[in-house]
């Protein structure tokens, strides 16, 4: 009788949800995407990242010292209806320059709004369009965080490569995901007046460019190539690991640094389980411009629709 | 303050994991036989074990040969004595390549679906 009922209303939320039960965080057909820790992801989901821990050396700028800089930060993303979601971020610095006094503080909130427009479960491809809204003002000046807002429309697509031929099965568990976005700042210009020791008034203006910004992370599912291309006797924890390099890119389009590109590139692994994975990547600099110190980055992302099917899991509106 | 903040966190993790238990997303976490094997003697049977316990009335595999016919005995269902077992009987399969094609609810409601090859030498 118990599991009559139990059916029954499992069928009736179903029907009246009009279409499937859920399916929810990064899943494509077969595919699953982890949620990467720099590479904002492709799909919209309930999802909380806490803590992501940054750790590196970086290098002075043209008005700031080379500085230990350690980064702890969170990040709630809540889907509004299946397809559409609302992310709410922060960031906690400490800054430690080289000859200077420490500081530490928040830095700026970030807001972000995501759209998933297109899915095929066939052909394990994702794509999305958003935008993100670092709101100036927010963090403290301590850790330099900007006084003014930056708007970052984007788009985002992740694809698996579950549908390669034959010949190539053991390329299937690739995935690729990737994000392209333009940030606008709100005011071009920056300008500091302060007083020199001999009463002169010196007037500095810092430009804030428009950037670029593009990235892409390459995963390997090992989850995906024991039980859907070949079962290689992976045990645990293995078989639910997956190893990714993540590019972080990001170009000024106008300004004195135009067309100079900075990032980093972000080896590591992530092991998913039931209702969190885990992840840590080595966060290496492309460039000089990037700094010349490996850094490290940690994630600890639970998959809230997993933890909390029945509430906090499940979109304000249409499932 | 900052043990303060981090006996926050520490709260806030432990109320996370101390939600955990309703379930998950189910995920194939082995099957006989093996997925991508090649085996020597005509399986009686296909068995997937999930990471998940499924829901019976939602939950179903078949089995087909490379001509898309089914193979199966279309009596895929959960065990029984174990809800995380999802098994099939097969009619007498001849050498050749199959697919097992599945999809099932977990008792959380989610989806997950999936697909699997084996070869039977001859």
């Amino acid at each position: 009788m118990k599991t009559m009922l139990r059916v029954s209303l499992l069928a009736a939320v179903f029907v009246a949800a009009g279409t499937e039960p859920a399916w929810a965080h990064g899943l494509a057909g077969k595919r699953f995407f982890p949620a990467t820790l720099v590479v904002d992801d492709p799909f919209v989901a309930d999802e909380l990242s806490l803590p992501t821990v940054f750790h590196s050396k970086l290098p002075g700028t043209g008005d700031t010292l080379p500085r230990k800089e350690t980064d702890v930060s969170g990040e709630l993303a809540k889907r509004l209806t299946p397809d559409l979601g609302l992310s709410l971020g922060g960031t906690w610095k400490a800054i430690d320059p080289a000859g200077g006094k420490s500081v530490t503080g928040f830095d700026n909130l970030e807001l972000s709004l995501k759209y998933q427009f297109f899915k095929s479960e066939a052909h394990e491809t994702v794509l999305s369009v958003g935008v993100g809204w670092d709101v100036g003002g927010t963090g403290g000046k301590k850790v330099d965080a900007e006084s003014f807002d930056t708007v970052t429309p984007s788009v985002f697509f992740g694809k698996g490569f579950g549908d390669l031929p034959d010949g190539l099965e053991l390329l299937r568990p690739l995935a690729l995901t990737g994000a392209f976005g333009w940030a606008v700042p709100s005011r071009v210009r920056n300008q500091k007046i302060s007083s020199t020791a001999d009463g002169d008034v010196e007037v500095e203006r810092e430009f804030n460019p428009t950037l670029f910004t593009w990235g892409f992370s390459l995963q390997y599912g090992l989850q995906y190539l024991q039980s859907v291309v070949r079962d290689v006797g992976l045990p645990r924890p293995f078989n639910r690991m997956i190893p990714l390099v993540e590019v972080a890119l990001q170009t000024p389009v106008d300004g004195p640094r135009a067309r100079y590109t900075t990032g980093t590139v972000n080896p590591g692994i992530i092991w998913a389980g039931r209702y969190f994975q885990i992840g840590v990547e080595a966060v290496v600099p492309v460039n000089a411009d990037a700094g010349k110190n490996v850094g490290v980055r940690a994630q600890l992302h639970f998959y809230l629709d997993d933890l909390f099917p029945e509430t906090l899991g499940r979109p304000l509106f249409g499932n | 303050m900052l043990r303060g903040r981090a006996a926050l966190l520490l709260l806030l993790v432990a109320l996370l994991v101390g939600a955990a238990g309703v379930g998950a997303h189910a995920f194939l976490d082995r099957a006989e036989p093996r997925v991508g094997s090649t085996v020597r003697t005509a399986p009686a049977d296909v068995k997937l074990w999930f990471t998940e316990r499924l829901e019976p009335a939602f939950s179903r595999v078949e089995v087909v040969n490379e001509a898309g016919q089914r193979v199966d005995r279309a009596d895929g269902a959960v065990d029984p004595l174990n809800p995380a077992l999802l098994r099939a009987s097969l009619v007498p399969l001849s050498p050749g390549l199959y697919t097992v094609i599945w999809r099932v609810v977990s008792v959380d409601t989610h989806v997950t679906e999936g697909d699997f090859v084996f070869r039977l030498a001859p």
